[in-house]
């Protein structure tokens, strides 16, 4: 374990402490606590930017689970180490923002704070894992922790349903990749990211490398919210600000862009690869932009924003892993750098205008831009990071947004001179589309600095009388602010010291030892195709933007049936019928039939398999020779179990169990297992107690079960039951194939173990897992006697707080 | 009370009791220890013992015993349980995988050169839970009235 | 002396499986009280009886019984003991909060 590790297992640990923090000072907002250590974290990853300029990666490994290949392996290089800033930077800003957002009297804090650093955990497993297996683990706590986030206020409707849309879709896309990456293990035998790279030229070629990118890029779809996936981002917004802006703008849904960055090594260079990500990621972006034009809600609109710019990174991606193909690779590979350069930017950019509008809501008490206006001169600071990140978002100059946004023009024209995956027939789609989504990019940003902050105020619909907010609640979207600009005025900062490690990272391939990518990124380039494209945006944009009333009639089109929320709501509710229905055909509620079910699935598939494998066979002659006292034994036995089932008294039921636990004893004493023995003894005693115990408070036994035919099926089904178990142990007894484990046990008992007695050693050592286990089963147990005796309800019904079956 | 079954005035029992109470108890103790070499361990050990404590309860009553044992078997159980897995995650330390155990020889100043394997603590664990195991399910049955 | 054995634990099985299928709890306990006998006896007869000394290292025998059929029947009859524990306070505290142990009256299942 080094403190890389630690560094991801910190957040889980602090986790555990904020509730007795919580408790213990109430006066103090928790917040304050859980501060200093996103800090020290961004502070502590501050440190590795020299080393992954010059070098390779760092990597650290803890063995996990060494048997399958399952390591905690570390890795950092620039493309992770960008990534962990994100999450500890804006992490810290946004917890300084939510210490002045949630009230420390109203809102139940710890859990907040839980949730929030159970994630910060998680997502700095998923970008500095190197094995496959730990990233899903990690992917999996991100979708469970939003899940919570989201439906923070679970006391809302609307929460809940955005919770469980969430998890629903985003934890499909987690399997389906769990699903991928077990693919890559069947093709490469490695759970380890480096090492699938290091072989990525050998598995193309393989059947399953299809199926394996389908299924990644799932889990990388469902998570970035591309379309159709992305309709669990509007809904995700019914979590507290905070979370928006650190979740689901800046860093959860950046996951997928991770993913398909750090797998682009891996799959780049089939034309499968290039069309799925980059259509998909373009139509997002439009889809996405032309959709945030008509909300209403200022996070809603931010919302849609986001899915937009995550299709335009995605998109990037896609168009650069053209890249790898041609020799002249910097021509094309600025479509990386225009992800990773915008990247950088949304997280600034976004996260400024989610805080805005957190702001807004917070004081006014509404998010509605129809109720809102005016707001320019009652709060100056807020309007003015407002404008800026409005600004930015669509591509204006000075700030950093005009930069990148210029170079993913530049990204999307350069398709048009590539000649591979048949790019002349549909390769003009993604310019055009690109174009298109950066007019709607442009309207939205107005819209949302200009209805909230210009206009008319209208203090009647406001539920709150507005006025600037605290100053806690502004440094952060202040410090975002300055950020978008000074990004925007020195963009040159960040070329060698994060995007062009990331870069590398993205497609190591491409250079050799000590080589680097050339990176400059200038406001002017003259009059190219990039700056007409641009000329086009604002004026076309502020021609809609002021026309708007007359057009907005378009979204109409689209029948409200059709939509895919209209979609998602159907099958949710069509699966649950179904199941409902499937399930009630066979669930009918009498424990008997379920037993029904077992035995005879029992007895047809250990008797299928016995004579379709031919493995009933009957030899005595190596058997162990019989005893007088085993016969003896034996008949004791048959008898108590017989009539165990025919007594009519409780008492003599429960005795002529004990006396087939007692032979049983005895028989383990005679087949030498004194530890056997020794238990079975005490646990029969303990157990006869128990049962005399309990039985004053059963009712005696009913005299007959009811019909004839119904004991008739009985017998049936027991006598196969014994039937088959009987053949089954003949037939293992005395068929045997090859040496057993035990002989290991034998010889390694002593010198491995330390102990004599073979079976205590394999309790406690070999199988000391299953042990483990058991005991946990039985204090499970125990807990579950003492409840059920100790803590009664008192008669209440359980129903009040228990579900309710529809 | 009546039916509880637990409680019963018995002198000779209770006589007899307060004995072999501590032989038993001994007795367990020495199967817990011999358990790595000889027949015994965990299991049987913290069975014998609550056996013994279950002799006590039938000897005498539930109030009585609890008075001379306040013990929350509950807590036994988790605190059992915190040993077995602590002593799991301390392979952690040696840098070796879940539950490894290992086994060596130390000289201890009274006992001269004693052979110890680290299982014995997993082993201890063991021991733990099933005492507060039985004895919860024992005594929370036997004071319901 | 496996074929004994292995009747034996037939027997039990067989018993075990119709008290389960009745309609009292409390001889459905009785019958997974039988069963985990049946079972523990069944692996002990796969594993072979017999063949050697007890597993204990210091007897220096020539060959031992397999340990790892009495490992496995340790855990189960410690695990069975807590789950007929669970299954009897179930069934008492089912019948004092419902007033019946016929299975038939005990149906969880809401569609009427």
């Amino acid at each position: 374990m080094t403190f890389l590790h630690w560094a991801i297992l910190f957040p889980f640990l602090f986790a555990f402490m904020v509730p007795f923090l919580y408790k213990t000072f109430r006066k103090i907002h928790t917040g304050w606590f859980v501060l200093p250590l996103p800090i020290c974290l961004f502070i502590f990853f501050l440190q590795f930017l020299p080393g992954v300029k010059y070098k390779e990666g760092i990597v650290q490994t803890v063995k996990w689970i060494p048997s399958l290949g399952i390591d905690f392996a570390v890795y950092v290089d620039g493309l992770s180490l960008l990534f962990a800033l994100l999450i500890t930077g804006i992490g810290s800003l946004v917890v300084l923002y939510s210490i002045y957002y949630l009230s420390k009297e109203k809102e139940q804090l710890n859990a907040f704070y839980v949730y929030l650093l159970m994630f910060m955990g998680a997502m700095l497993g998923v970008v500095l894992t190197d094995n496959t297996i730990v990233l899903y683990t990690f992917w999996e706590i991100t979708s469970f922790s939003s899940f919570l986030l989201i439906g923070y206020w679970h006391y809302r409707e609307r929460s809940r349903y955005g919770a469980l849309k969430s998890m629903l879709i985003t934890v499909f896309g987690g399997l389906s990749m769990l699903g991928g990456f077990i693919l890559l293990y069947i093709m490469t035998g490695t759970f380890s990211i480096r090492e699938t790279i290091a072989q990525s030229s050998s598995i193309a070629d393989n059947g399953l490398f299809i199926p394996a990118l389908i299924l990644l890029l799932l889990g990388a779809f469902t998570k970035s919210a591309q379309f159709p996936f992305y309709i669990w981002l509007p809904d995700a917004m019914e979590a507290p600000t905070p979370v928006s802006a650190y979740l689901h703008s800046a860093t959860m849904v950046k996951a997928g862009i991770y993913l398909v960055a750090r797998f682009t090594p891996v799959f780049a260079g089939s034309a499968e690869w290039f069309w799925i990500v980059s259509l998909f990621g373009i139509f997002t972006l439009f889809w996405g932009s032309f959709h945030a034009v008509k909300q209403t809600d200022l996070k809603a609109m931010l919302a849609f924003s986001t899915v937009s710019q995550l299709g335009m990174i995605m998109s990037l991606l896609g168009v650069g892993s053209a890249a790898l193909l041609f020799d002249h690779f910097e021509f094309y590979s600025v479509a990386i750098l225009a992800a990773i350069f915008h990247l950088i930017n949304h997280a600034t950019f976004k996260g400024s205008l989610f805080m805005v509008a957190g702001i807004v809501d917070h004081e006014t008490g509404t998010r509605d831009i129809r109720k809102l206006g005016g707001l320019m001169s009652l709060m100056p600071i807020t309007f003015t990071i407002g404008l800026i990140g409005a600004f930015s978002m669509a591509g204006l100059p000075p700030f950093n947004g005009f930069l990148s946004k210029e170079m993913f023009f530049t990204g999307m024209i350069r398709v048009l001179n590539m000649d591979v995956f048949q790019t002349e027939t549909w390769g003009f789609l993604l310019p055009v589309l690109a174009w298109i989504g950066s007019i709607f990019t442009f309207i939205y940003s107005m819209i949302f600095v200009f209805k909230t902050f210009a206009g008319k105020l209208q203090l009647e619909n406001l539920p709150k009388k507005p006025h600037e907010a605290p100053i806690g609640m502004l440094i952060p979207p202040i410090v975002l602010a300055s950020l978008v600009v000074i990004f925007g005025f020195f963009p040159n900062l960040l070329a060698y010291s994060l995007i062009e490690p990331a870069m590398k990272s993205v497609m190591p391939s491409l250079l050799k030892d000590g080589e680097h990518f050339h990176i400059h990124i200038s406001h002017w380039h003259g009059f190219t195709a990039e700056f007409w494209m641009t000329v086009g945006v604002v004026i076309l944009g502020i021609f809609l933007y002021l026309t708007a009333s007359k057009w907005k009639r378009v979204y109409d089109l689209q029948p409200k049936r059709m939509t895919l929320n209209q979609l998602y709501d159907h099958s949710l509710k069509t699966a649950g019928k179904t199941s409902n229905r499937l399930t009630s055909f066979y669930m009918t509620g009498f424990i008997r039939d379920y037993l029904v079910y077992i035995f005879a699935f029992m007895i047809m598939a250990v008797g299928a398999t016995m004579i379709i494998k031919q493995s009933i066979s009957f030899a005595a002659d190596d058997a162990a020779p019989v005893g007088i006292y085993e016969l003896i034994l034996s008949i004791v036995m048959i008898a108590g179990s017989i009539t165990a089932v025919l007594a009519r008294s409780r008492l003599t039921a429960i005795i002529a169990l004990s006396s087939v636990g007692y032979s049983l004893a005895l028989f383990f004493v005679l087949f030498r297992a004194p530890d056997l023995a020794l238990t079975q003894l005490v646990i029969e005693t303990v157990s006869t107690a128990l049962f005399l115990l309990a039985f004053y408070f059963l009712p005696e036994l009913q005299k007959k079960d009811k019909t004839r035919r119904f004991r008739l099926v009985n017998f049936i089904i027991s006598a196969g039951v014994g039937g088959i178990v009987t053949l089954l142990a003949i037939s293992a007894s005395s068929e045997r194939t090859g040496k057993t484990i035990a002989e290991y046990f034998l010889e390694t008992s002593y010198s491995l173990g330390g102990g004599y007695n073979v079976v205590n050693v394999i309790l406690v050592d070999f199988r000391g897992f299953d042990t483990l286990f058991e005991i946990t089963v039985l204090a499970i147990a125990a807990l579950a006697v003492y409840s059920m005796i100790r803590l009664r309800t008192g008669g209440k019904d359980v129903e009040e707080n228990g579900f309710k079956n529809e | 009370m009546k039916k509880t079954g637990l409680k019963t005035n018995d002198l000779i029992l209770q006589t007899i009791t307060k004995i072999v109470l501590f032989i038993v108890i001994i007795f367990s103790f020495h199967l817990f220890f011999a358990g790595h070499n000889a027949p015994g361990g965990g299991f049987i050990g913290g069975l014998i013992t609550s056996g013994a404590i279950v002799l006590l309860l039938i000897a005498f009553d539930v109030k009585t015993v609890k008075a001379i044992l306040p013990i929350n078997y509950v807590k036994v159980a988790a605190f059992g349980l915190l040993i077995a897995i602590l002593s799991g995650i301390g392979s952690f330390l040696f840098g070796v995988p879940f539950l490894s155990h290992t086994h060596g020889h130390v000289h201890i100043p009274v006992l001269g050169d004693t052979h110890l394997a680290t299982a014995v603590i997993f082993d201890l664990g063991v021991y733990f839970v099933v005492v507060g195991v039985t004895m919860t399910i024992i005594q929370t049955i036997g004071e319901t009235e | 002396m496996e074929i004994v054995t292995s009747i034996v634990a037939g027997i039990l099985f067989m018993t075990a499986t119709y008290l389960m299928l009745s309609k009292s709890l409390l001889r459905i306990i009785i019958g997974t009280g039988l069963l985990s006998h049946g079972a523990h006896l069944l692996i002990l007869t796969m594993g072979g009886l017999k063949r050697g000394t007890v597993p204990l290292l210091d007897e220096h025998a020539a060959s031992y019984v397999d340990p790892l059929p009495q490992a496995l029947i340790l855990t189960a009859i410690v695990i069975s003991f807590g789950v007929t524990a669970f299954f009897l306070v179930l069934a008492y505290r089912s019948y004092q909060e419902l007033g019946t142990d016929d299975m038939d009256q005990l149906r969880g299942n809401d569609q009427k």
